[in-house]
């Protein structure tokens, strides 16, 4: 068969685990008796929305990263001009609540003694409008951009600084008040969406339950395009450039498709985040953010997609845990962490829990299967 | 341009390449017939793989020509072009795509359509299957088709690179040094595999083992500082004093 069947072992593990959590997380936070042990509170359900956004910008990352060799230390860019533009839809709801109570202008143009909605605020009350801004503006620019890089064969590290220079720019672009996107204070004080209070844990159940369902849907996109004979180039790619090409394949197209799908998932991705966090500003731009994901990504097995997310989780949780426990040394232990994977375990957690598996098997004594994580393995 | 009516399947003519300054091709003139079993010999730094990426385009010459079936401007067309057109190009050392199967490195180099919707949405054909079958065989890797490619010996992975080079249905195979690294056995075999394709297809073969050169019994082009030294066959271009100075050793 040229596919390998998109709901393999992997793929009905994954998705499970992630029904259960979009049934357990609302139940267990609206109909468990407040107080009880199996309450989950209410600011909990929005912080796990979180992580599940960072499962699905994780994802997005290894779908180039893993299967396709494009290390990008910018995708927090696409991430956030997602966020942006959910951001835009949300603040024109806000209408005449706001403190300047403007009917049009939210209160940041206000402040800036702006007369008119600039011309690119346009449509963005219209909540399709600003859903398909959510996968356009991140997939035009991942279009342009890697038109100009992969045509012009940029690759490796010289690839990873540009994308690096890309998101930088676009911070310091979005710090400046007169962008029209709120500068350093970006886009906040947000009401409701479709009509729905923000801020009620009814609609944050409900926000949670959509990014599972996106990040499921995610994933069944990856799995999809890396089972292809279309992700079978791309390993290609990954692993003997030259080759490919040689054989008749025009690399910069695989890649720019690739590449672009991402962009848009990371978007779709922002999207989701804003809504759960309240807030979007031009700190979601910063460097080290896109790096963080990266390392996401290697923490949790670079190229298997469901390391990804894991990956995704297990640090976040970290974070969350060490920043309210340790704060000084959380930076500390996630260099330390990325450190420790590069050298003892290259596939990361999937990897160094599937080479156990592999073992335990064996020594039970029935016969190695082929493994359902093999999606593409990497070389180190 | 009009094309030059050229009998030849490959044509080179005074063809120079220049790395700063340094000429690594040197007005050199070369022409292959259809079905024409070539072997290139020379020094390193004779121009052998210069020439070759200028046949498939990794290179552009600083001038000359070099045309394909006498029509296809090759000095102007990228990799995956030429590739289209019918030649197909085996490494030095050999490539394939380690952390795929034997059976998809044959996959992906059959004779398809290449663009990335195309292979999105491309199902193996039973045609498909049967020309991976008949490579297997041919190759001799049917025991080892669902082993990764990274998995198979030196020898085996040549092997296994001159087959998606034959999925490719090229018209001319360019080959660089297939016997390195091979067993006096694995190279007589290999010796015999390409007597066999070149039966139906053009075939340059770039190699330093003279033993090699003489299993394969064909007309022999001696390069040398980036042009032709000496043209024939083995006996006659061995037995040429340039040669025996610049190459063989006295």
């Amino acid at each position: 068969m040229t596919t390998q069947s998109v709901l393999d072992k992997q793929s009905i593990v994954v998705l499970s685990l992630l029904a259960a959590v979009a049934v357990l997380v609302p139940v267990l936070n609206g109909l468990a008796v407040p107080g009880s042990a199996l309450h989950l509170s209410d600011h909990l359900v929005p912080l796990l929305g979180k992580y599940i956004c960072f499962a699905l910008l994780a994802l997005s990352v290894d779908l180039i990263w893993g299967y396709c060799g494009i290390l990008s230390l910018g995708h927090g860019a696409f991430f956030a001009l997602g966020g942006y533009a959910m951001g835009m839809y949300l603040m024109r709801q806000i209408g005449p609540r706001g403190v300047y109570a403007h009917p049009v202008l939210p209160d940041f143009m206000v402040f800036l003694n702006w007369k008119d909605l600039p011309w690119f605020w346009y449509g963005f009350d219209v909540f399709p409008f600003a859903m398909l801004m959510v996968l356009l503006v991140p997939g035009i620019l991942a279009f342009i951009f890697g038109w100009l890089a992969f045509r012009s064969r940029v690759t490796g590290v010289y690839l990873s600084i540009i994308t690096q220079a890309m998101t930088y720019a676009l911070m310091l672009a979005f710090f400046r008040n007169n962008m029209g996107f709120g500068g350093n204070n970006g886009l906040t004080d947000f009401k409701d969406i479709l009509g729905f209070p923000l801020q009620s844990a009814s609609t944050r159940r409900v926000l949670f339950v959509l990014s599972v369902a996106a990040l499921g849907a995610g994933y069944l996109l990856c799995r999809w395009l890396v089972g292809s004979k279309f992700g079978k180039v791309l390993v290609a790619v990954r692993d003997a450039e030259s080759r490919t090409r040689f054989l008749g394949y025009r690399v910069e197209h695989y890649k720019l498709a690739v590449f672009t799908i991402s962009a848009m998932l990371a978007g779709v991705a922002g999207a989701l985040y804003v809504p759960q966090v309240g807030i979007i500003n031009p700190s979601e731009f910063a460097p080290a953010n896109s790096i963080e994901l990266v390392i996401w990504v290697a923490v949790g097995g670079r190229g298997t997609l469901a390391g990804a997310i894991l990956g995704a989780l297990v640090v976040n949780a970290g974070k969350t845990w060490f920043t309210g426990a340790l704060p000084e040394f959380w930076l500390f232990a996630l260099g330390g962490l990325f450190i420790f994977v590069t050298l003892f375990t290259p596939r990361g957690i999937l990897g160094a829990g599937q080479g156990l598996w592999e073992r335990a098997k064996q020594m039970l004594g029935s016969k190695p299967s082929r493994s359902s994580f093999s999606g593409g393995g990497v070389v180190p | 341009m009009s094309a030059p009516v050229t009998p030849t399947l490959l044509y080179l003519d005074d063809i120079t390449v220049s790395f700063d300054g340094f000429r690594a091709l040197n007005s050199l003139s070369l022409a292959i017939d259809h079905a024409e079993m070539r072997a290139i010999i020379g020094p390193n730094g004779a121009g052998k793989t210069t020439m070759m990426d200028v046949i498939t385009g990794k290179t552009r010459p600083d001038q000359g020509t070099a045309l394909f079936e006498g029509s296809h401007d090759l000095t102007v067309l990228d990799e995956a072009a030429i590739a289209e057109l019918g030649i197909g190009r085996k490494f030095q050392t050999p490539t394939v795509f380690e952390m795929h199967s034997v059976e998809d490195n044959l996959l992906l180099a059959i004779k398809d359509k290449r663009g990335p919707f195309l292979t999105l949405f491309s199902r193996r054909t039973t045609l498909e299957r049967e020309r991976i079958e008949v490579l297997l065989e041919r190759i001799r890797l049917t025991a080892h088709r669902y082993r990764k490619a990274g998995e198979l010996s030196h020898g085996q992975k040549q092997w296994l690179e001159i087959g998606m080079l034959l999925a490719q249905e090229p018209k001319l195979l360019l080959i660089d040094e297939p016997a390195a690294g091979m067993t006096d056995q694995e190279t007589a075999d290999t010796a015999e595999l390409l007597r066999d394709i070149a039966k139906t297809k053009a075939v340059v073969v770039v190699e330093h083992d003279m033993t090699f050169v003489r299993d394969l019994n064909v007309k022999v082009t001696c390069l040398h500082d980036g042009s032709v030294l000496a043209e024939g066959s083995l006996d006659a271009v061995s037995a040429n004093e340039r040669v025996v100075e610049v190459y063989l050793g006295r």
